[in-house]
């Protein structure tokens, strides 16, 4: 019996990982630009397939097994570039409009995203063979769990940590929270706002590109998997308070245990319940269990 | 003037369409006429109320399952009948949605509306047993006006009786969309949408005006999802996703949300243009994302706002 609660446990924990790093990357982005971006779950895809190509190539090459992580990574971080041309070619046009059209115009990068992903890819799913166990499994208070899910829990702990210091410890991240504050303040104080702009978006899309590809040892790529999985992110953001990083990470948590436990239980609930979370949040606290905080 | 003569013109057209155009083009009439309606409807809350929801495709979702439920569960053929409990059953569903929705609005509301959106969305893929899961529901041949119609050939059944019926429902849902906008409940939502302040202190109730509208927004979203359903002859699920509720945004946007008929362009454009490009590459959505892009930078106001200079300033 415990060893089915720590393996629900665990794999929420692990999905939680993935979408803290998807959910990051949107609440950077709505923090300083205040731009809800749609398109957060199509950079995850992109980041998912560009790692299992990278992964793919460097297996032909001979690479040690037991490393594929290091080219999977910095595929995933190296696509997160594509946010730079987003940024520059679409959204820096928009800025002075109303939100809802920011929304939109990160709406269309879905339809192409998707598209693209499925010219280049194809339609059929993809996936690292067999990379998955290379590091073995162990067991954890009776359960027996992948060593690589245990890898990527760490890392995301680790790039949650990163982001914080990066945030509140330099002068970057200062730079970063005045603007989320008051970006005519900012501006006013001599900040470059179009270079802050093109930073933290490329920095929100390489966090959900990171994620995309972490994930993908675990399951396969499949063309539907960014749409469905920015409903999922979404549903974080929401919990956690648009706009705050504890709060993806809460959020996180919350969204990917409870589906591991609905999934286990009673699987027609699983993202019904979340749902419905969101709604309540909404309703009750529509500025999340974190909102209001500073990025 | 010249603006009613158009709009006679193509009403006339339509009229004619089933006798000159290839059963192919008269086809794609039928879900034309159908998002017609629900983009009436929609824009009542865009263009006139100024909130956009990502969640329509739920009220879409609740008319299309509401006809394949009745006809295929129920016996009931009826299309009357169908239209009247698909209205029904849109705003009983609207109305503690729309009261929880419309306490918000721009990204909030549009946030909220999605994610009523995915409840449905998620309810109508799980509960298979009532739904059919993602395989769907078969939507069964509705008889029109009481006549049954089942011994006709399908392809002459849709462009013939069906396609009238259609068009029927079309006229009458433009000619009360039409009142709506132009009686002062229409124009205090826009008083509402330009400055909700200002609405406030004139005894404007804000939120029971939007409120209003969004029940009729979905009412109209309800009917159209349901004239969706018998060309297709199933409902399934993705007509609840939120991808359909961005491209029925999309739709409103492409035509132009700032006139009354710049949604049913918007319907039209989009349907054509999608097939027409399917048949050409199957990456549809590459292209008509670069659209969107192009008109949220270039041409916010639609393709009806590029053929009126004077009203390209929009500002929402």
């Amino acid at each position: 019996m415990s060893q089915h609660v720590v393996n629900v446990l665990l794999s929420g924990v692990f999905h939680a990982s993935i979408l803290f790093l998807v959910a990051a990357g949107l609440q950077v982005i709505f923090g300083v630009q205040k731009i809800f971006n749609l398109a957060c779950g199509s950079f995850y895809a992109l980041g998912a397939y560009v790692g299992v190509s990278a992964v793919g190539w460097y297996t032909a090459a001979g690479g040690p097994p037991a490393l594929f992580i290091v080219p999977l990574a910095l595929a995933g971080l190296a696509v997160g570039a594509v946010g730079l041309v987003v940024e520059r070619g679409l959204l820096s046009f928009v800025y002075e409009r109303d939100e809802t059209f920011q929304l939109l115009l990160t709406f269309a990068v879905v339809l192409m995203m998707e598209d693209a992903i499925r010219l280049t890819w194809g339609a059929a799913p993809r996936s690292t063979a067999g990379l998955y166990l290379v590091y073995g499994q162990t067991h954890l208070l009776g359960a027996t769990v992948p060593v690589y899910n245990l890898i990527v829990i760490a890392a995301s702990l680790a790039i949650a940590v990163a982001i914080g210091w990066l945030l509140t410890r330099t002068t970057f991240g200062r730079i970063v929270r005045a603007t989320a504050d008051n970006r005519e303040m900012a501006a006013a104080l001599g900040v470059d706002l179009r270079r802050v702009y093109a930073k933290v978006f490329t920095l929100g899309t390489a966090l959900g590109t990171l994620g995309g590809a972490l994930v993908i040892p675990a399951t396969a790529t499949m063309s539907e998997m960014g749409i469905e999985l920015i409903v999922e992110a979404f549903a974080v953001v929401v919990i956690g308070g648009l706009g705050s990083m504890r709060g993806a990470f809460v959020g996180a948590l919350v969204v990917g245990i409870l589906r591991s436990i609905a999934i286990s239980t009673y699987p027609e609930l699983e993202m019904l319940l979340i749902y419905l979370i969101v709604i309540a949040v909404l309703v009750l606290r529509p500025r999340g269990l974190f909102g209001g905080a500073a990025v | 003037m010249t603006g009613r003569l158009l709009v006679a013109a193509a009403a006339a057209a339509i009229a004619v369409a089933p006798l000159v155009a290839s059963t192919y083009h008269v086809l794609l009439m039928l879900p034309f006429m159908a998002y017609a309606v629900v983009l009436l409807g929609l824009n009542l809350l865009f263009g006139y109320a100024g909130l956009v929801s990502f969640g329509h495709a739920l009220f879409i979702g609740i008319g299309a399952y509401t006809g394949a439920f009745l006809t295929s569960h129920c016996k009931i053929r009826s299309l009357e009948v169908i239209l009247i409990a698909a209205a029904a059953l849109g705003a009983l569903v609207a109305a503690p949605v729309g009261a929880l929705c419309v306490r918000y609005v721009k990204i909030y509301f549009g946030m909220l509306t999605l994610a009523f959106g995915m409840v449905f969305h998620t309810f109508v893929l799980k509960f298979y047993r009532l739904t059919g899961g993602d395989e769907g529901t078969p939507f069964l041949r509705p008889s029109l006006l009481g006549r049954s119609l089942e011994a006709m050939p399908k392809i002459d059944y849709l462009v013939g009786p069906y396609y009238y019926y259609s068009l029927a429902v079309l006229v009458l849902a433009t000619l009360c969309m039409w009142r709506i906008v132009h009686s002062p409940f229409g124009l205090c939502l826009k008083t509402i949408r330009d400055n909700p302040a200002k609405a406030e202190t004139l005894g404007i109730g804000v939120t029971r005006y939007r409120f209003h509208a969004f029940v009729i927004s979905a009412v109209y979203a309800a009917v159209g999802g349901a004239l969706l359903g018998p060309p297709i002859g199933n409902v399934d699920p993705t007509l609840a996703y939120w991808t359909h509720s961005g491209n029925i945004v999309f739709m409103t946007l492409l035509g132009g949300f700032t006139s009354f008929f710049g949604p049913v362009v918007g319907a039209f454009v989009f349907i054509y243009l999608q097939h027409w490009v399917m048949s050409v590459v199957p990456y549809w959505r590459l292209i008509f994302g670069a659209i969107l892009a192009a008109i949220v930078i270039f041409a916010p106001g639609g393709l009806l706002g590029l053929l009126e200079p004077r009203r390209a300033a929009v500002r929402l």
